[in-house]
């Protein structure tokens, strides 16, 4: 049995009167590719967002390399208004900001691209360093740091020519085409140096070429980093493709979870997101 | 390679023409000269503006507090370097103030008349610049928390309330209450406020360069994505608040130096203004853009348009209408047309060295002919 890497554990994120996940509970292994896929508005990103720390749950909690990161309960107004269950279990509250997640070895990517957009594409993936650099302010300024930042700069350049963008370097960020900003998003999430890559919706507005790229690209980025690889995408033939399990979410609520094969199977998850072919 | 060469080559250049000139106008001008008190000024609006730039154009943050951290670094200045036998004189109101000594006297005791002077004024002047910083730190707690306009609006009134307090007579005895605090030590020609602003950017352009500027560049790109890559938010955002601050308490030390005499009276909010109105003529994000339009901001207001309130202006004679105060007018006319055909001001957020870049048509023809 493989290391436990990320679990969440009866997570529940309320929005007001809305429950947009509801008790999610999941596991990733070491070295596993988990898709989590659902119809649009199922909560797929919020459950993304409460794991990177963006959105604290209202209630439940999430662990990480076997230790507890985030933790909640309902609290305030949350405590009249929740609609959850396992109301009581928990009483502590772990709410680190986002950048302490990556620190903890955690890089995510964005469904709509947010690159720095005055930057070029070095420099988008040399400042993803940043949280991994040991220089404080002084020593940055006056340059007593310069073995960390040629380092720095040479993983950097390294990473580009894995990913493809080393010939377009000095390029702004914003001048590429679609299809490569999203490379570089991967980059610059691979550069902040996780063990838990999380991708949301990677492949989305990509032609199906560009799709299959992307799908050996995400299994040799896994293999070369050790990756584990925590997704969100609604291309089946990439999910079903890469994916080792899945995840299926629908109105903020787990209905399925296994293989590939058991998935596509499964009645529920066909009403509810795959459908049936025309001709069947 | 050979263009970074030739753009270091070209910075150095020019910045050495430039403290040549300097260096020449001191010689042969007395420091009376309009020429040196532009250059004097020029500087010190130099260092605020790119001190300001720093946090509203590389870190994105909307602060207008500039004028309440130059009170701070000013009062520090004068305080400290009033001469003890003046003191009796300036703090007429107050029995002579509760200070008994003067740092540049303390130093020109063991390091010799000129050379402890300078140490002593260039210590104030540091003085000021950390008790900026501090000041800085303490309202950044409260105020850093809130966004754009917001933050704007509780830095404005920071700044206003700091210049309220000065004015107070209980700290009379410190402050000289809203009399004026002269007399204090100050560098009459131009060179060392050249050199001596010139350095502090160095460092700030350093800063920008380093690691943590780029993170200071991210943050204004796009905080939700800088904090995802494991930026600090609240850290980064303090840390440029800070240093920014203490490089206007600086600037404003430098700045009471010029003036020779100061009171809380011009620190308004005008002053952030006209500090606001040269980093975006200059354009947000450009150091050598502050500079500049530091320069010409000056050379306009102080110098070029002075003509229009005499009555006389480039040998029209019409005090009829160049009367006092016409000078703003034109000023104002002219600042309309800049930001009106230079959306982002005169550089964009380029800089110096980037002039010799090859514009983007030349580059595509360049292209084409491949």
């Amino acid at each position: 049995m493989s290391k436990n890497v990320l679990k969440v554990e009866n997570a529940t994120m309320q929005f007001g009167g809305v429950v947009a996940v509801d008790n999610l509970n999941l596991e990733i292994n070491e070295g596993e590719i988990v898709a989590l896929i659902g119809p649009n508005g199922a909560g797929k990103t919020t459950a993304f967002n409460v794991v990177t720390g963006v959105y604290q749950p209202t209630n439940g909690a999430v662990w990480f390399n076997g230790e507890k990161i985030i933790e909640n309960h309902p609290q305030g107004k949350m405590k009249k208004l929740y609609k959850g269950q396992h109301d009581g279990e928990y009483t502590g509250v772990l709410a680190p900001t986002p950048d302490k997640i990556t620190k903890l070895g955690m890089a995510r990517t964005f469904q709509n691209i947010r690159l720095w957009k005055s930057q070029t594409v070095f420099n988008n993936v040399l400042i993803a360093k940043h949280c991994r650099t040991t220089s404080n302010v002084f020593s940055a300024t006056f340059r007593m740091n310069r073995k960390e930042e040629a380092a720095q700069r040479a993983h950097v350049e390294e990473l580009l020519k894995i990913v493809g963008l080393y010939d377009v370097k000095d390029e702004l960020a914003t001048s590429l085409p679609y299809g490569k900003q999203r490379r570089l998003e991967i980059a610059r999430a691979l550069a902040a140096e996780p063990q838990l890559l999380l991708l949301d919706e990677p492949a989305a507005g990509m032609n199906p070429q560009e799709t299959d790229e992307l799908t050996a690209f995400i299994g040799e980025i896994r293999d070369k980093f050790n990756l584990t690889v925590f997704l969100i995408e609604h291309h089946m033939n990439l999910v079903m493709g890469i994916s080792d399990r899945i995840y299926v979410l629908d109105f903020g609520k787990l209905i399925a979870e296994g293989t590939p094969a058991e998935i596509q199977n499964n009645q529920r998850v066909i009403d509810a997101y795959l459908g049936v072919a025309d001709d069947a | 390679m050979t263009m970074t060469k030739k753009k270091t080559i070209f910075t150095a250049a020019v910045l050495a023409v430039l403290l040549a000139v300097c260096i020449v106008v001191d010689m042969l001008l007395p420091s009376y000269h309009i020429a040196v008190v532009v250059i004097k000024k020029a500087t010190v609006y130099s260092l605020v503006a790119v001190s300001m730039n720093l946090l509203n154009g590389f870190t994105g943050l909307f602060s207008l507090g500039q004028a309440g951290f130059m009170l701070l670094g000013a009062y520090a200045y004068a305080v400290l370097t009033i001469p003890v036998d003046k003191r009796a004189g300036v703090y007429q109101y107050f029995n002579g103030g509760a200070l008994k000594f003067s740092v540049p006297e303390i130093f020109a005791g063991f390091l010799g008349d000129r050379v402890g002077t300078t140490v002593g004024m260039l210590l104030a002047l540091l003085v000021g610049g950390i008790l900026a910083a501090l000041m800085a730190y303490l309202i950044g707690l409260p105020v850093l928390r809130l966004k754009s306009d917001y933050l704007a609006i509780a830095t404005l009134g920071f700044a206003e309330i700091l210049r309220a307090f000065f004015q107070w007579n209980a700290l009379g005895p410190i402050t000289n209450g809203s009399n004026l605090l002269k007399s204090y030590p100050a560098f009459s020609h131009a060179t060392p406020y050249v050199v001596l602003a010139g350095l502090m950017i160095a460092v700030i352009l350093l800063l920008i360069n380093s690691t943590y500027g780029r993170a200071f560049k991210a943050i204004r790109d796009d905080e939700v994505a800088a904090e995802a890559m494991g930026i600090n938010l609240a850290h980064h955002k303090r840390m440029a608040f800070i240093i920014s601050s203490f490089f206007a308490g600086i600037g404003g030390g430098m700045l009471a130096m010029y003036m020779g005499a100061i009171a809380a009276a011009p620190f308004k909010s005008a002053l952030t203004y006209e500090i606001l109105l040269i980093v975006v003529i200059g354009g947000i994000g450009s150091i050598t853009g502050s500079i500049l339009a530091s320069f010409l901001y000056i050379f306009f207001s102080e110098w070029l348009l002075r003509g229009l309130d005499a009555g006389k202006f480039l040998g029209i004679n019409a005090p009829a209408i160049f009367k006092n105060g016409f000078r703003m007018v034109v000023l104002s006319v002219i600042i309309m047309v800049i930001v009106l055909f230079f959306r982002k001001g005169i550089m964009g957020d380029k800089e110096l060295p980037d002039l010799l870049d090859r514009r983007p048509k030349q580059r595509k023809k360049e292209a084409a002919g491949k």
